[in-house]
C-alpha cells in the first residue's frame, strides 16, 4: 500500500495536511459548532416538554427520545439521507447530528434541574413568585451551574463523532485522509495526521472545559 | 392602622374575638400516601397571636406551617386565611378548588423562613430580598431597595448587602432569609425550625432578631420550635402536638409550668 | 407493501448474518473494553509515574481521536511495516471498538473507585488488609455499583457504534440494511433496522440494570428489582466526556 520502504514520509505529509485542516475547519468544526447549538436548544426544549406535558404526551416523548438515543447515529443519518434526498448532506448529517445529541442533552438538562434543590422552589413559593420568574431567576440559572460541564463534553463527544457523516457523502476530515489515502497508496502520514489533529483539538478544548467547570463551582465559605 | 391593645405580660399583642382569625383550620385532614399526618383538624389563629408549636417529630407541626404557606395541600376540610379560603371552599356539599389566581393573591400574604434557609445561591444578598417586593409586589427598584437595606440593618447584616450566600455562615444566611420574609411585609409570618440547623452559638443572634419582630410589629407568627425559652418570651398561645391532635393549649406559662396532660408532661421534661 | 415483506422475508437469512456480525462486534468489544478499562483504570491510580503515565497516554490517545480515525489505522495501517499486522477486518473492528470504548471505560472504572468513600479505605487500613485484598474485597465491589450505569451508557454507544464498521468491509446489520433497502424502500429498511436496533440495545440495557441490581443488594442497598425494566440508561449528568 506504501510506494516506498519508509513509515513516513515528511513530503506526503506536508502535502495532504492543508487538504485535512481545511475539511477540519469548514466542516469538522461548523457541524460541530451548529450541531451542538441545534442540540442545546432542542434538548431545553425537550427536557421542558418532559416535565410540563400531560402524562401521555410526557411518556410518548422519552420513548421517541430513548428511541433516537440508543439506535445507531449511522443508521438515522442513511436514513434521512434518503428521505430527504433533495436536501445537501451537510446541512442534513448537521440537522441529524443536533437531532441524536439534543436527546443526551435532554437528560442532562432533566438531571441539572433535578439536582436543584426542592428547599429552592419552596422559597419561590413563600415569596409568592410566578413560575416564569421562578424558572428564570432561580431554577435555570442554578441548573445550567451543574449542567455547562456536561453539556461541554457532549460537544466534546459530537465533534469526534462528526466523521460518521461520511457515510452519508460528507467529506470531513477523516474520509479527506482516506481519499487520500486511496489516491495515492500512502496512508500512514494522512491517518496519523488527522488522529493528530483530532489529539491536539481534544486536548484544549477538554482544558477548556475544565476551566469552565471550576469557574462555575459556587465558593463556600 | 390602629394600635392594638398591647398585653403587657407576654409582650404580645391581642386582638379582642370579635375579630376575623387570620387562620382556621377547619376539619383538616393531611395524608401523605396511607400515612395520615393531621386528623380532623380545628384550630384558629386570632390576628396579632403568636403561636408556638410544639411536640414530638412527626407530630404534624410543620405540616401545619406547610399547609398555610400552600406548599401542600389538605385532603379534606378547609384553611381560611382573615376569613377566606385558601385553597378549597365547600360549595353545595362539594369540596370545590379555587383557581390559581386566587391562591396567589391569599399566598402573598404570607411568608415563611425554613429550617435550611432556602436564600438563592446565584444572587446576592441585596437581589434575594428585593427580588418578590419588585417581582411579586411591582414595588419600584429603588424602593425595594430602600426597603430591604433598611431590613438589613435590622437584622444586623449592613455591609453584606453584596455579598452571596454561600459566603456567609449558618447565622448569617437564616437572618437574610427573615430580611427576605419581611421585605413582603407578610400578615402571617411561619417560622418552621428556623434555629434548627445552626450552630448553638449563633442560635442566640436569630432568636434576638425574632425578638425584636415580634416586639415591633403586629404581624400574626406561628412558630415551631425546639427553642423552648424563645416559646416562652414571644408567644401568647401554645399548642401541644402529637400524632396530628392537639392534646393540650394554653398560655406559655400554663403549658410550661403547668401542664394539664400526661403527654405533655412526658414530652417537656424529656426536651427542658 | 406485501412486496416489502416477500423481499424481507427473502432476505432474512442475510439480516440475521448481519446481526451476528452485529452482535459479535459488540461482545467482542464489550469483553475487550472491560478489561481495557479495569485494566487502564487500575493503572491509572498507582503512585509510580511508570504504570500511570503509560495508562494516561493509552487513555488519552484513544479518547482523543476520532472511533473512525482508530478504525482506519487498524485497518489501513497496521498491514504495514513496522507492524506488519494484517487481521481480518472482524477482528479490526473488535480491536477498535474494545480499546476506544475501553479508554472510557478506564475513566469510569478510575472514577468511581475514587468516588468509594474515604472511609472504607480507612477501615482497610485499620484492618490490617494488603492492597489486593482491600481493592478485590472491599472497594471493588463498592465501586462496581457505582460504575455500571455509566458503562451501561458506553455499552449503548458501542452497540451504536458497530454500525460503521462497514466501512472496512465488514458485513454487518447495517451493511445488511443497505442491500434491503434497495428491495425494498428507505422507510421499512431503516424502520425496521432501527427497531431492532433498539430491541438490541433495550435487552442490553435490561441486563445491566439487572447487574446493577444485583451489585446494590450485595451491598445491602436494596434496589427493586421492578425498576431494571422501567429504567433506560440515563447518561451521567456530570461526566459525560469521560465515557463520550
Amino acid at each position: 500500500m506504501n510506494d516506498d520502504n519508509s513509515f513516513w514520509s515528511w513530503e506526503h505529509a506536508s502535502a495532504v495536511l492543508p487538504d485535512l485542516l481545511l475539511k477540519f475547519f469548514t466542516v469538522t468544526l461548523v457541524v460541530t459548532i451548529i450541531g451542538s447549538i441545534i442540540a442545546a436548544i432542542l434538548g431545553l426544549v425537550i427536557a421542558l416538554g418532559r416535565r410540563s406535558a400531560p402524562r401521555p404526551f410526557s411518556a410518548a416523548i422519552t420513548l421517541v427520545m430513548n428511541f433516537i438515543r440508543m439506535t445507531p447515529l449511522v443508521v438515522q443519518l442513511l436514513f434521512a439521507y434518503y428521505v430527504f434526498n433533495t436536501v445537501p448532506p451537510l446541512v442534513l448529517g448537521t440537522v441529524i447530528i443536533g437531532i441524536h445529541y439534543a436527546t443526551y442533552m435532554a437528560e442532562v438538562y432533566r438531571a441539572g434541574i433535578d439536582a436543584v434543590p426542592p428547599g429552592q422552589w419552596e422559597a419561590t413559593t413563600a415569596l409568592s413568585m410566578s413560575p416564569a420568574r421562578t424558572w428564570t431567576a432561580v431554577i435555570i440559572p442554578q441548573a445550567l451551574r451543574s449542567t455547562l460541564p456536561a453539556l461541554a463534553n457532549y460537544v466534546i463527544s459530537m465533534f469526534k463523532d462528526t466523521p460518521f457523516l461520511m457515510v452519508i457523502t460528507v467529506t470531513e476530515m477523516v474520509r479527506e485522509a482516506q481519499l487520500y489515502g486511496g489516491k495515492n497508496f500512502r496512508y500512514v502520514e494522512a491517518i496519523i495526521l488527522a488522529g493528530l489533529i483530532y489529539l491536539i483539538a481534544s486536548y484544549l478544548s477538554s482544558l477548556l472545559a475544565r476551566r469552565l467547570e471550576k469557574k462555575l463551582e459556587y465558593t463556600t465559605a | 392602622m390602629n394600635t392594638p391593645p398591647l398585653d403587657t405580660h407576654t409582650g404580645a399583642i391581642a386582638l379582642d374575638d370579635g375579630d376575623v382569625p387570620a387562620i382556621r383550620f377547619d376539619r383538616v385532614e393531611k395524608r401523605f400516601g396511607d400515612h395520615v399526618v393531621l386528623h380532623d383538624l380545628d384550630f384558629t389563629v386570632r390576628r396579632g397571636d403568636r403561636v408556638t408549636l410544639i411536640g414530638p417529630s412527626g407530630s404534624g407541626k410543620t405540616t401545619i406551617l406547610r399547609l398555610v404557606m400552600t406548599l401542600e395541600e389538605a385532603n379534606a376540610g378547609y384553611v381560611y386565611i382573615d376569613g377566606k379560603p385558601l385553597t378549597h371552599f365547600p360549595r353545595d356539599g362539594k369540596r370545590v378548588e379555587l383557581k390559581e389566581k386566587h391562591k396567589n393573591e391569599m399566598r402573598k400574604r404570607i411568608g415563611m423562613v425554613f429550617q435550611q434557609f432556602n436564600l438563592f445561591p446565584n444572587m446576592t444578598v441585596i437581589e434575594n430580598i428585593i427580588e418578590a417586593p419588585v417581582h411579586v409586589l411591582g414595588m419600584s427598584k429603588q424602593d425595594a431597595l430602600v426597603r430591604g437595606r433598611a431590613l438589613l440593618e435590622k437584622v444586623g447584616l449592613p455591609d453584606k448587602e453584596n455579598a452571596h450566600p454561600t459566603q456567609l455562615s449558618g447565622g448569617q444566611q437564616q437572618r437574610v432569609a427573615i430580611a427576605r420574609a419581611l421585605a413582603m411585609e407578610p400578615e402571617i409570618l411561619l417560622l418552621d425550625e428556623v434555629t434548627s440547623a445552626l450552630d448553638p452559638e449563633v442560635v442566640g443572634e436569630v432568636l434576638n432578631i425574632l425578638r425584636d419582630v415580634a416586639r415591633e410589629t403586629d404581624v400574626t407568627m406561628l412558630i415551631v420550635t425546639h427553642e423552648m425559652q424563645f416559646a416562652r418570651d414571644v408567644s401568647n398561645r401554645v399548642l401541644m402536638f402529637d400524632s396530628g391532635r392537639i392534646v393540650e393549649e394554653g398560655s406559655p406559662e400554663d403549658i410550661f409550668r403547668n401542664p394539664q396532660e400526661q403527654r405533655t408532661r412526658d414530652f417537656l421534661s424529656a426536651v427542658l | 407493501m406485501i412486496e416489502n415483506f416477500e423481499a424481507l422475508w427473502r432476505a432474512l437469512p442475510y439480516l440475521i448474518d448481519g446481526v451476528i456480525i452485529t452482535l459479535e462486534l459488540t461482545a467482542g468489544g464489550a469483553l475487550l473494553a472491560i478489561v481495557v478499562a479495569i485494566g487502564l483504570g487500575l493503572l491509572a491510580r498507582f503512585d509510580n509515574i511508570i504504570p500511570r503515565g503509560f495508562a494516561r497516554i493509552i487513555i488519552e490517545l484513544f479518547r482523543g481521536t476520532s472511533l473512525l480515525v482508530q478504525l482506519f489505522f487498524f485497518f489501513f495501517v497496521l498491514p504495514l511495516p513496522p507492524f506488519d499486522l494484517e487481521l481480518p477486518p472482524l477482528v479490526t473492528g473488535i480491536l477498535a471498538l474494545g480499546l476506544n470504548y475501553g479508554a472510557y471505560g478506564a475513566e469510569v472504572v478510575r472514577g468511581s473507585i475514587n468516588s468509594v468513600p474515604a472511609g472504607q479505605w480507612e477501615a482497610t487500613t485499620a484492618l490490617s488488609l494488603s492492597r489486593t485484598q482491600r481493592m478485590w474485597r472491599v472497594i471493588f465491589p463498592q465501586a462496581w455499583a457505582l460504575m455500571l450505569p455509566s458503562l451501561n451508557n458506553l455499552l449503548i454507544q458501542l452497540l451504536k457504534g458497530t454500525a460503521v464498521v462497514y466501512l472496512i468491509t465488514i458485513v454487518d446489520f447495517t451493511a445488511e440494511l443497505n442491500r434491503l433497502r434497495v428491495q425494498t424502500d428507505v422507510y421499512f429498511a431503516y424502520g425496521l433496522g432501527l427497531l431492532v436496533y433498539f430491541g438490541i440495545a433495550y435487552l442490553l440495557t435490561l441486563g445491566m440494570n439487572a447487574l446493577e441490581t444485583r451489585a446494590k443488594h450485595r451491598l445491602g442497598q436494596g434496589g427493586k428489582w421492578r425498576d431494571t425494566i422501567t429504567t433506560t440508561p440515563i447518561p451521567d449528568a456530570k461526566g459525560a466526556g469521560q465515557f463520550g
